[in-house]
């Protein structure tokens, strides 16, 4: 177990593309850290770098309280899930968790035992003898995570261990996997560009985009006070409603109504969650719903408030009809963003 | 409907077996007369060629084939041909793998500066076969005093662009990621390569075996050159020796020179059945 501290960290590749700007956070000691962003944003290579399987251009990087720049990847007592696993396709199960032990002059019973220990943990017994190709998507995910686990690292890192798996098996292994980094309680960074998995498995989240980080913080925080109009956009789906609204006489104005005080001047952006509308006759916004989406357990309404296209999230219960629809804003459910640079205000 | 489609079923099976029997038939056949032919007595041969009787000379044109020396100095026995052509066509297929492997390993896996031009000039030899350059290989290996050995028959000719190509090819279609979940696991350059590539290519070394062992099994010209002791002779040109040497004298020892060209036949065949299974395996089991 150990913290990872990430201090002025840069990355340009060899051809000259900066995939990671000057980047300076600390992962605590047990904590459960989510990279998350759009594809290209620099997750993985942020992950590789911690990994030592990429090169850091500028920066410290410090697993524990050493500074591991020029550590091998196999002296930086780290192990790292692969999105397509990467088991070795000649080695039985027991060969494949073992064989980082073996590399390390592991006795063989030992091996053995811990082998076993790992794979009873991940309900893989039966398997030990099978080869990756005799295996399910699921199971040869779980060899993944028992060839992490067995060596006991100070760190796990994830890139992207779930997307090859369907809908139903990757609820299940979001589970398991953050259950058994509870149970173990080793630090770990996933990277997902899976914002559902972000929220549900963080401890922190951490929000990329274009090689920056944009936000740190706990699921809730990520959420209700997204730091810039990109994290109000990313997280959730559907996504915060981002409406041009204006700051006049001290009031912010959206569609001609007051939400309350602001200390900004002209313009701003509204952020406003789905969920955070309410269906009210005496509701101050009138909204021109064009399409209703089922969801079964809740509706969403996708529609226009004068020219912006909004979409209200409510019960299942309440009435759903295209055409106008009069809503109220839950109190304190507006967040306001710079109109330009897009960080809140 | 069905019956039709019976039918018809039947005729295609009935027109591909016909062909693969014709095609076997127009391979095998004259291993037959060869084999035939090591039966009756080699005047017979001179007067009638191939025929349908089956004589009783068999044994002792094996003997004769396998343990008597032929030549002047009388060290050539079948046996021995037979051995070296084994270590010919052996030392030749290994080395050529082990080099291809080694140099695509290198190639394909390290960040050496040249490492394309590198392999864009062992891809030219293949411009320069044997051939071409046979007069200045056997300067070399007189130079070397490699006359007359195995060394000298195997060395100059290890050296495999195709091999190479083929082991290049097929590393960089290994995934990324093996590399790296390797590197983490703490498995060095030597280690991964033992541990982890050779064992993936498993069927790419079944395929470079077949057609490596068979082209240095084949080898006529190079041994022709390099050896000139009778201990050294290859099986390949041991036949043509039995023959030539009694030329004129009295009749060629046909039936004795027969058995010998099915023995040459023999391992080659035996190292296709052999790697093909294990090639047929490696596909078939679908490692992902
Ligand atoms: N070896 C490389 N050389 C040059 N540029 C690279 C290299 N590897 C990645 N990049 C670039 O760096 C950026 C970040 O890549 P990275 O793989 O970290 O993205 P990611 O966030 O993991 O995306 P994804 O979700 O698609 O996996 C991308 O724009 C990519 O094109
Ligand atoms: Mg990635």
């Amino acid at each position: 177990m150990a913290q990872v501290q990430f201090n002025s960290i840069t990355k340009t590749y060899p051809n000259g593309f900066e995939a990671l700007k000057p980047t300076n956070f600390t992962i605590k000691e047990g904590e459960f850290a989510v990279l998350v962003g759009p594809s290209g944003c620099g997750k993985s290579t942020l992950l590789r770098m911690v990994a030592g399987l990429e090169d850091i251009t500028a920066g410290d990087l410090s697993i524990g309280t050493r500074v591991v720049n020029h550590v091998d990847p196999a002296d930086r007592d780290i192990a790292m899930v692969f999105q397509n696993y990467a088991l070795y396709p000649h080695m039985t199960v027991r060969k494949n968790i073992g064989y980082g032990l073996k590399n390390r002059g592991t006795a063989k019973s030992e091996i053995a035992r811990k082998v076993d220990e790992a794979a009873a943990m991940l309900n893989l017994t039966p398997y030990l003898e099978s080869k990756p190709s005799q295996l399910s998507g699921g199971q040869r995910q779980r060899v993944a995570m028992g060839r992490a686990i067995v060596r006991d690292p100070a760190l796990f890192l994830f890139d992207e261990p779930l997307s090859n798996l369907d809908a139903k098996l990757r609820n299940q292994m979001r589970i398991e996997i953050k259950a058994l980094q509870r149970r173990l309680g080793v630090t770990s960074i996933y990277v997902t560009h899976d914002q559902v998995e972000a929220m549900t498995m963080a401890d922190r989240i951490i929000v990329m985009n274009e090689g920056r980080v944009e936000q740190i913080g706990t699921p809730a925080q990520v959420y209700h006070n997204p730091a810039t109009t990109f994290v109000a956009s990313f997280m959730g789906a559907p996504p915060m409603n981002l409406l041009p609204a204006v700051v006049d006489g001290g009031q912010v104005m959206l569609e001609g109504v007051s939400f309350g005080p602001a200390p900004h001047r002209g313009k701003v952006i509204a952020g406003i969650r789905p969920e955070d509308f309410s269906p009210d006759p005496e509701g101050d916004l009138t909204i021109h719903v064009d399409l209703v989406e089922e969801l079964g357990a809740h509706r969403l309404l996708h529609g226009k408030l004068g020219e912006e296209a909004v979409t209200v999230h409510v019960a299942n219960e309440s009435v759903a009809q295209t055409g106008p629809l009069r809503v109220g804003v839950k109190p304190d459910a507006l967040c306001l963003f710079d109109a330009v640079e897009g960080n809140r205000i | 409907m069905s019956l039709s489609k019976m039918r018809k079923l039947k005729l295609s099976m009935i027109v591909d077996h016909g062909v693969l029997i014709l095609g076997s038939l127009f391979m095998i056949l004259p291993l037959v007369m060869l084999l035939q032919m090591t039966t009756i007595p080699d005047t017979e041969i001179i007067k009638t060629g191939p025929t349908l009787k089956i004589g009783d000379q068999f044994d002792d044109n094996l003997y004769k084939a396998m343990f008597e020396a032929s030549g002047f100095a009388g060290e050539n026995s079948g046996l021995s041909m037979l051995k070296n052509s084994l270590i010919l066509g052996i030392g030749f297929a290994v080395g050529k793998i082990l080099i291809g492997m080694l140099a695509a390993y290198a190639i394909v896996y390290f960040r050496l500066r040249f490492a394309t031009l590198a392999f864009w000039l062992i891809f030219t030899t293949l411009l320069l076969p044997l051939e071409v350059r046979i007069l200045p290989s056997y300067e070399v290996v007189q130079w070397l005093g490699m006359l007359n050995t195995y060394q000298g028959l195997i060395i100059p000719l290890i050296a495999s662009a195709t091999a190479t190509f083929f082991f290049r090819q097929f590393f960089r279609s290994v995934p990324e990621e093996l590399v790296e979940a390797a590197r983490i696991d703490g498995a060095g350059p030597v280690k991964f390569f033992i541990d982890i590539l050779m064992p993936l290519s498993k069927t790419m070394i079944a395929a470079m075996f077949i057609i490596m062992f068979v082209y240095g099994w084949n080898q006529y010209l190079w041994p022709t050159m390099i050896t000139t002791d009778e201990d050294m002779y290859t099986l390949v040109r041991g036949i043509k020796q039995i023959v030539q040497v009694l030329e004129g004298a009295v009749v060629p020892e046909y039936g004795r020179s027969n058995v010998l060209a099915l023995v040459a036949v023999i391992p080659p065949v035996l190292v296709v059945v052999f790697f093909q299974s294990w090639f047929v395996k490696g596909l078939t089991e679908s490692d992902k």
